[in-house]
């Protein structure tokens, strides 16, 4: 089945405060979205929406096929190293070849390290590492730049050149400037009620 | 999938664990047991009249020691969230944490019982009886627990809340676990399984919905 994601007439309110009101898009198979707007705008409560962990106030969102979600919680023990923490989230997503997502984001060394050592930077790659481990076709990113060193920004632009290129969905919410395939914009400005 | 989550929870909550609370709840429990002779006096036809009781009480106020960690470390890092999105339900992730909270603390307590009984000069009789009426009454403390545990998670402070919370809501089992001890049958432990069972399977669903509604928040 194709990927999709689709948003009709999609407003959030936190509190008693309307942050955006009727957003409309659609992304197909292979296309990438670009959502850029200042801090609290509702970026990351439109991830948390799309991602369907958050019910809009109103409109609806239509998803086809599995997403990923990478915010800026980790979701991995603290006390454990990364290998073993990984290796929860790869045998809950049934993941037999976790290797390579390691080699791409560069994390073999650090699979003893617990993670509660792990700098800013290596933890955003760690959560990248479980994303592509997931296998999934909708991919939900906040902020995936966060942190990361020049090399493994480029790096990891070019895996979402590549997952777009292979007929998945890229959502990026990011206030750096990031490279993605022909992406669609939104400025939540725009949408502020 | 099950399996890795009881793995993980396990992992988490056992004693030796990385996030659990280890052996505190059964010194704890030791230690109250310890503490009472040393107060009412060496009284032994008192003790051994008292002490069924008191082993309650010290039960139930240990089984509130690893509330604190049990469901807000997992909110906080956004484990729930991401097992929302691979499908895992809340209600299934807090079903097997109620497992794995119950395997962390009540069998230890069960045999801590035994020492217990000895320090309060109790008879095999009466230890038997206790040691039954924990075994049908901590599942629904740690249903209690988990509920309460969930409820208030996201909130700051918490875990002294929640600590007040689950007393009132623990008063049934201790009403008809510890009255199991003056009654010559076993009515008040069959009640006390029953209230348990009833208490298991709410908790899933209730600490899902509260898990749920601390999302929105």
């Amino acid at each position: 089945m194709q990927a999709r994601l689709a948003a009709t007439d999609l407003s959030c309110r936190r509190g008693d405060r309307l942050l955006f009101r009727a957003l409309d898009f659609q992304c197909d198979s292979g296309a990438a979205l670009l959502i850029s707007g200042a801090n609290g705008i509702g970026k990351s409560s439109l991830m948390r929406i799309l991602a369907g962990l958050l019910r809009p106030f109103a409109g609806a969102v239509e998803r086809h096929g599995n997403l990923g979600l990478v915010d800026d919680r980790l979701a991995l023990d603290e006390a454990l190293p990364l290998g073993k923490a990984l290796a929860f989230w790869e045998a809950i997503d049934g993941c037999r070849d976790a290797g390579r997502a390691l080699e791409v984001l560069d994390l073999i060394d650090l699979l003893d390290v617990p993670v509660r050592y792990l700098s800013t930077g290596q933890r955003k790659r760690a959560a990248l590492a479980r994303l592509l481990n997931r296998n999934c076709p909708i991919w939900l990113l906040d902020e995936p730049l966060n942190g990361l060193d020049t090399q493994a920004q480029k790096a990891f632009e070019a895996l979402i050149a590549l997952h777009c290129g292979g007929g998945g969905i890229a959502v990026v919410a990011s206030h750096q400037p990031i490279a993605l395939p022909s992406p669609q914009e939104i400025e939540l400005a725009e949408f502020v009620a | 999938m099950i399996g890795a989550l009881l793995r993980r929870d396990l992992g988490l909550l056992l004693p030796g664990g990385r996030g659990g609370t280890g052996v505190l709840p059964l010194l704890f429990f030791l230690a109250v047991a310890m503490l009472y002779p040393f107060a009412v006096g060496p009284d032994a036809q008192l003790l051994a009249r008292t002490g069924g009781g008191v082993i309650w009480v010290a039960a139930l106020l240990a089984a509130i020691l690893p509330l604190e960690r049990l469901v807000s470390a997992d909110l906080e890092t956004g484990v729930f969230d991401q097992l929302h999105l691979r499908g895992v339900s809340e209600e299934l992730a807090m079903a097997s944490r109620l497992l794995a909270h119950w395997l962390a603390f009540a069998p230890l307590l069960l045999l801590a019982a035994l020492p217990a009984a000895a320090l309060l000069g109790l008879s095999g009789e009466t230890l038997q009886t206790v040691v039954l009426g924990l075994l049908a009454g901590t599942p629904g403390l740690a249903a209690v627990g988990l509920i309460v545990a969930a409820l208030t998670a996201s909130l700051r402070g918490g875990a002294a809340l929640a600590g007040l919370m689950v007393i009132p809501l623990a008063v049934p089992i201790l009403i008809f676990g510890a009255g199991a001890l003056s009654r010559p049958d076993t009515s008040g432990l069959i009640l006390t399984a029953a209230i348990s069972l009833g208490l298991c399977a709410i908790a899933p669903f209730a600490a899902g919905a509260a898990i749920r509604s601390a999302r929105e928040g």
